[in-house]
């Protein structure tokens, strides 16, 4: 998004690797001196690429998802970004501090205050109750009991979990028992939350509840979340930024509107063929410049047109389309037009090509 | 060359290293013997202090508080059994030996245990040795032990202890590996210390595999106890080989029944505390 670019970074991977295997050391050489591909690891070595080469960026107040298929590395990836796993080689810089320099207390400390996680099993203790769940991670850092009981609790009211506090965790459907996971992590106060595929095991109606709960919350909390799924539609209802994995390596990173407008393979676009363009493609991809548009149609009366925004997406240029008597939208920012949205150029938005071509076919015809 | 050259006879070899123990280490096989007395005596002379009643009154009433009324019932019966039996002061003799071997035992097999769930290499030398430990016939435990404490309480509280050690220390290496990897990650990812990762996660995680490891101590401790009586342990171990000595039907069957009646009041007792570890959180 454009007001995040100014923002400031809060996790910097810089050219992350992470081999696993007995001889991942001697891998890890190999492949910075001879660039072997994972199957070549794989063959040479007996070691798994997990992760390959990986540049991200999260900024503050951004809600960046990791989107891939099953043993590409989102996990690796993630867990390499609070050191649960150390990479094989490159740098994590959290906050501008590199996590590899830092002592085991200091690490510590980092994973306690500034980097929360919620997991995919959810990962809560059995013997205990919802409310000394949600306060486990204060526990252990040592706070006193009325203090981190009464921030447990406030972080449970949030997620709406308010009347579970004394159950215990078996007694909770998936979908609260996430939300506890995800109480633990707010509970805390960290400024990032890392979430791998916490939404994943729910059913689908549970699922697209929290998720639209998990982004208010976050955006209300001013937190910054690094989210993995391995479904495109949830990153893109999640994500302000997406960035596409596959076997290991980050192939793509942008705007869920980017990433369908322009995919940068055809792997990224297999993944997007299937995605719904209405509330994802807005007025300024398909618009054409109003020049365009007097050329195709000469003396046509632009300040007669209705009127939308530059963010306005298909599915709200339809409804205007609607009711406007010649199909042509005028998009204004900041008091001026600045392009038009005729029904040509709608109907490619929602098959994801973008206005390249000037909208001139009508005109050639009539 | 014969066969006969080719016998290797391991006693033959382990016999002078006794000796040489028994040589050059005696001061400190006193120390520990001295300790391990000081030890089983208190214990003795705790349980033997207060009236029978009295005490089997106490075990009922806590036992009611803590596990409810069945095993309490249970608790008096068994207690009362050996009571009743004329057996009261072997019995708690027998009951102090096992505490302490067990005491013993579980603070050697724990950390040793959990050494093991973390390191390879560790589980790798100790597997070779439990498996030995496990296989060997016990009364053979009993003849190093002797040679170096001679006869008495304290040898076979030593051969109990190394009797009790390998059902402890695997169940205990297993119980930390079966706790749940999220879980412990969890502990890393909130930034928890060592040590409340091991309190606060591990523990109560394996604690229902660790009571089954208590209880698998407990009652082989306490067959190994009654086998000591042949090196004069005294308790009811001492009564049964009393029995078989003197051809004595009457006794051997009194203190065999006793020893069934305490070892159903220590299984059950810890047995009931797993359950209880159960239930809670259902
Ligand atoms: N501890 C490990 N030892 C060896 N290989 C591993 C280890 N962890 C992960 N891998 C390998 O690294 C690759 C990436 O795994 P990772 O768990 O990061 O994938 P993922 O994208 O999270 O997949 P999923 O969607 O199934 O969770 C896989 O090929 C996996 O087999
Ligand atoms: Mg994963």
């Amino acid at each position: 998004m454009a007001q995040n670019e100014t923002a400031e970074v809060l996790i910097d991977c810089q050219s992350l690797w992470k081999i696993f295997g007995d001889r991942s050391g001697a891998a890890m050489a190999a492949v910075a001196e001879r660039g072997l591909t994972k199957t070549q690891v794989l063959q040479e070595f007996d070691c798994v690429v997990g992760v390959a080469a990986a540049n991200l960026q999260v900024r503050r107040g951004e809600i960046f998802c990791i989107m891939g298929l099953s043993g590409s590395g989102k996990s690796t990836l993630i867990r390499m970004l609070n050191r649960l796993i150390a990479p094989s080689a490159g740098r994590v810089l959290v906050k501008d501090r590199d996590l590899a320099a830092l002592s085991a207390t200091e690490l510590r400390q980092m994973r306690a205050r500034h980097i929360g996680m919620v997991f995919q099993s959810v990962a809560l203790l059995p013997h205990r109750t919802v409310l000394e769940n949600a306060a486990f991670g204060l526990e252990v850092q040592g706070l006193p009991k009325p203090e981190r009981l009464r921030t447990a609790e406030a972080a449970l009211r949030k997620v709406g979990l308010g009347d579970w506090m004394q159950r215990y965790p078996s007694e909770l459907s998936g979908g609260m028992q996430q939300r506890v996971g995800l109480a633990r992590a707010i509970a805390a106060d960290p400024e990032i939350i890392l979430m791998d595929e916490p939404f994943s095991a729910l059913d689908p109606l549970i699922r697209r509840q929290l998720q639209d709960e998990f982004r208010q919350l976050t955006k209300d909390l001013g937190k910054s979340a690094v989210f993995i799924t391995h479904d495109l539609e949830e990153a893109i209802r999640i994500g302000d930024r997406i960035a596409i994995m596959k076997d290991g390596a980050i192939i793509q990173v942008g705007t869920a509107e980017e990433i369908v407008l322009d995919p940068a393979d055809g792997y990224v676009a297999d993944f997007v063929a299937g995605i719904s363009r209405l509330h994802l493609v807005k007025a300024h991809s398909v618009m054409v410049p109003v020049a365009d548009f007097l050329k195709s149609f000469p003396g046509r009366d632009i300040a007669g047109l209705l009127t939308t925004g530059p963010e306005a997406d298909i599915d709200a240029l339809i409804g205007l389309t609607m009711h406007s008597d010649d199909g042509a939208i005028a998009v204004v920012a900041d008091g001026s037009v600045v392009g038009v949205v005729t029904t040509r150029n709608l109907l490619l938005g929602v098959k994801g090509t973008p206005a390249v071509a000037p909208d001139t076919g009508i005109a050639r015809r009539a | 060359m014969s066969f006969a050259a080719l016998r290797f006879s391991p006693g033959a070899v382990l016999a002078p290293f006794v000796d040489w123990l028994n040589a050059n280490a005696h001061p400190l096989f006193a120390a520990i013997s001295a300790v391990c007395e000081a030890v089983l005596n208190v214990i003795q002379g705790a349980l033997l202090w207060p009236p029978a009643l009295a005490l089997i009154a106490l075990v009922a009433a806590a036992t009611l508080l803590s596990m409810g009324l069945r095993l309490a019932i249970l608790a008096a019966l068994s207690l009362g059994f050996c009571l009743i039996m004329g057996l009261w002061k072997e019995s708690m003799e027998t009951i102090a030996l096992v505490t302490v071997a067990v005491a013993l035992a579980v603070a050697i097999a724990f950390p040793l245990g959990v050494l093991a769930s973390r390191r390879k290499s560790v589980e790798a030398v100790l597997r070779p040795i439990l498996d030995i430990m496990q296989t060997v016939p016990p009364w053979v435990y009993l003849i190093p032990v002797v040679m170096i404490f001679s006869l008495g309480r304290v040898p076979a509280l030593i051969a109990t202890v190394v009797y009790g050690i390998p059902p402890m220390l695997r169940l205990t290496t297993l119980a930390f590996k079966q706790v749940p990897k999220d879980l412990l990650e969890l502990g890393q990812a909130i930034g928890a210390p060592p040590r409340d990762i091991l309190l606060k996660i591990e523990l109560p995680a394996a604690k229902p595999t660790l009571l089954v490891g208590l209880n698998q101590c407990i009652l082989l401790s306490l067959a190994m106890v009654v086998l000591a009586g042949l090196v004069g342990s005294g308790g009811l171990g001492g009564e049964v080989t009393r029995g078989l000595s003197r051809m004595e039907m009457g006794l051997g069957l009194r203190a065999g029944l006793a020893i069934v009646s305490v070892a159903v009041l220590l299984d059950r007792l810890t047995r009931g505390a797993l359950q209880r570890g159960r239930r809670r959180p259902r």
